[in-house]
């Protein structure tokens, strides 16, 4: 529970970048050029953007031009694949194409705002605490080490289990957004001992000392001098968050304690055709490869940035 | 050695009693024990009274805290209190979950750190081969997966399986409903033919899970320790690779290795849920989301106390036997 055991946590990746000017803009705006030509050469994490991008346009936009939509039933059940319903219909009739947009749209907002409110959480308490040090530092580590002892998953089971209540009086509720914001408050532990790390080490520099000396506020110095150093293991652990929360999200839909009616996501459709497998194995494989889709991009895309931001990366690893 | 181990016992306890008041937290916020029961058909007033009498649900939320701690400490771990569930004790239960759970993982935990040291160390030893490409390719393909779909993809296979060998006039040799509650029966051919056919699949749906993880810590470890100026002058004085490999670079790059293990197996003993939901083994997985399922505030609350007290205990034993196996670590 001390940091004997912080190897577990991801390692901070990235040399700290504190060196670099704060002020001069041309150097600040080729530096971003030359992580932008290192990730372009990443070839997988290309393809990993290519896809991910096919993928949010494909859920949010494919409604609109798709034929069907997911309220359509009434369509033969357990339909094959054909050119009509690519993904063949479900057990009551519907529409897979549909379905699946559908499900993929409610995977991918479950997803992102699970990675933006950890990080947003993570980063401002570790920021707090590498700074402030003192007894602001000893209670948020407390905090996470007791945070450490429950295991996340069993937490956000127990509190998404609170949201079911409302459908033991006829007709569900809208959950998505409820399990979105449990999992988001427990999965910031670890950018959080990440980011106060890097603080620590950030605080004792020169740059600080000068802005400090200056006058500048304590939120200031924070915002505007410490966490720019620390962006690019910020941005690389959001990535690998959303890919995380994905199918941390269709593991609690799959035991029954995540998303349920009205609302969908791709673990819940799985959970629901898990025993289609032998019959009508499109029902389960298409969903399944969605979910392996966006966090294989997903983690590509992190693996890129994270090659990207490392000076010291010369060769490129998948 | 001894006096940190003391010391950071003591520490627990406070640990402990944040996480247990934490923990009962959680369960009162996740809802009524007694709302959905309520709503299923109209109940008197007098039947609602009593049941919130017998759960203790009508006092307030530090008196029921203090009860249930106290009678925590003294062994009484409750019971399922839900009516026309009520009364299992909850510690028995438990204990039942906890030995399914504990014969499945040891051996899954056992063969994926063998397997995985294995493949990290002839990865990093042969760096950029085909070898070592395929064993990254396939761990960033586990990490990226939904490990339920494999669990569920396996079970499909061992029933497939099944009809085949009936088909043949074999036997049905998987066993996709837990291992036989009385036991397995029969000679010793027998009972190694049902033993294997109820762990194969959950043991390979638990080792796909684990190998990834410390395949991909072994290699970097290993490659840390190649890369070491000791092991670049052992070879300079004039050593075999062999024994360059073995003596100097893999033991130093297991320090990692047993840390992270040794963690892992702390949390997975809390219950391998997909695995235990998908294949039906009733250990602390599946106890647990029946629990939380059903609105049991005690049985979920024994859990977490379980949970917790081995993942203290195996993050001390991970920091014992960090400082065992490199001497500069100094605990006290």
């Amino acid at each position: 529970m001390t940091d004997l055991t912080s190897p577990v946590a991801p390692p901070p990746t990235a040399p700290t970048t504190a060196d670099k000017s704060q002020f001069d803009s041309s150097s600040a705006r080729k530096q971003w050029q030359v992580i932008a030509r290192r990730f372009l050469r990443h070839r997988a994490a290309v393809i990993g953007v290519v896809i991910f991008v096919i993928l949010v346009l494909f859920a949010f936009l494919g409604s609109a031009f798709w034929q069907y939509s997911y309220t359509d039933l009434g369509f033969t059940r357990y339909e094959n694949p054909t050119a009509n319903h690519p993904f063949g219909t479900d057990r009551l009739g519907a529409d897979m194409v549909a379905q699946i947009i559908r499900g993929t749209q409610f995977s991918l907002q479950i997803a992102l705002v699970v990675a933006f409110l950890s990080t947003l959480i993570g980063v401002v308490l570790g920021a707090l605490a590498g700074y402030k040090g003192g007894w602001v530092d000893t209670a948020i580590s407390r905090f996470i080490d007791l945070l450490l002892v429950i295991p996340g998953f069993i937490i956000a089971a127990v509190l998404v289990r609170n949201s079911f209540v409302a459908t033991a009086t006829g007709g569900g509720s809208s959950n998505w957004l409820v399990v979105a914001l449990y999992l988001g408050l427990i999965g910031w532990l670890s950018i959080a001992r990440v980011i106060r790390g890097m603080v620590l080490s950030l605080r004792e520099k020169e740059f600080v000392e000068a802005a400090r000396a200056l006058g500048a506020s304590t939120s200031r110095i924070i915002f505007r001098h410490i966490l720019p150093n620390t962006v690019d293991v910020i941005i690389v652990n959001a990535t690998l968050a959303v890919a995380q929360a994905v199918l941390l999200e269709a593991a609690l839909s799959f035991i029954g304690l995540g998303v349920h009616s009205p609302d969908t996501s791709l673990g819940l459709m799985i959970s629901l055709n898990k025993n289609e497998l032998n019959l009508h194995p499109w029902l389960f494989l298409i969903p399944f490869v969605f979910i392996v889709l966006i966090s294989l991009s997903v983690n590509f895309i992190g693996d890129g940035l994270r090659d990207a931001f490392d000076p010291r990366q010369k060769r490129v690893k998948a | 050695m001894l006096r940190y181990i003391i010391r950071r016992l003591m520490i627990s306890i406070p640990l402990l009693i944040l996480a247990s008041f934490l923990c009962f937290a959680l369960t009162t916020a996740m809802g009524d024990p007694l709302g959905e029961w309520k709503l299923q058909k109209p109940r008197t007033p007098a039947e609602i009274s009593a049941a919130y009498e017998r759960t203790g649900y009508n006092k307030p939320f530090l008196e029921r805290y203090g009860s249930w701690a106290g009678d925590f400490v003294t062994g009484d771990w409750g019971e399922s209190v839900v009516p026309g569930n009520a009364g299992r004790d909850v510690k028995t239960d438990i204990g039942k979950a906890f030995v399914v759970t504990f014969r499945l993982v040891i051996l899954a935990e056992i063969i994926a750190l063998l397997l995985g040291m294995l493949v990290g160390v002839i990865g990093a030893v042969r760096q950029y081969s085909l070898f070592d490409y395929t064993a990254t390719g396939i761990s960033f393909a586990m990490f990226s997966m939904p490990l339920f779909c494999v669990a569920l993809i396996l079970k499909t296979g061992g029933i497939s399986l099944n009809n085949w060998l009936e088909s043949i006039g074999a036997d049905r040799w998987i066993i996709t409903a837990g291992p036989p509650g009385d036991g397995f029966k029969g000679g010793f051919g027998e009972q190694f033919f049902q033993y294997t056919g109820a762990y194969i699949l959950p043991t390979i749906s638990l080792v796909v899970i684990q190998f990834a993880l410390y395949s991909r810590f072994q290699r970097a470890s290993m490659l840390d320790t190649l890369n070491a100026d000791y092991v670049r002058t052992a070879q300079a004085k004039g050593i075999s690779e062999a024994r360059s490999i073995f003596r100097h670079a893999f033991r130093n790059a297991l320090i990692p290795i047993v840390t992270v293990s040794s963690l892992n197996f702390g949390a997975t003993i809390g219950g391998a849920v997909i695995t235990e939901t998908v294949f039906g083994w009733s250990g602390m997985g599946k106890f647990l989301v029946d629990a939380i399922t059903k609105l049991e505030p005690f049985q979920v609350l024994g859990f977490m106390m379980v949970t917790a007290v081995f993942i203290i205990v195996f993050n001390l034993i991970a920091d014992v036997l960090y400082a065992f196996m490199d001497p500069r670590i100094r605990l006290d």
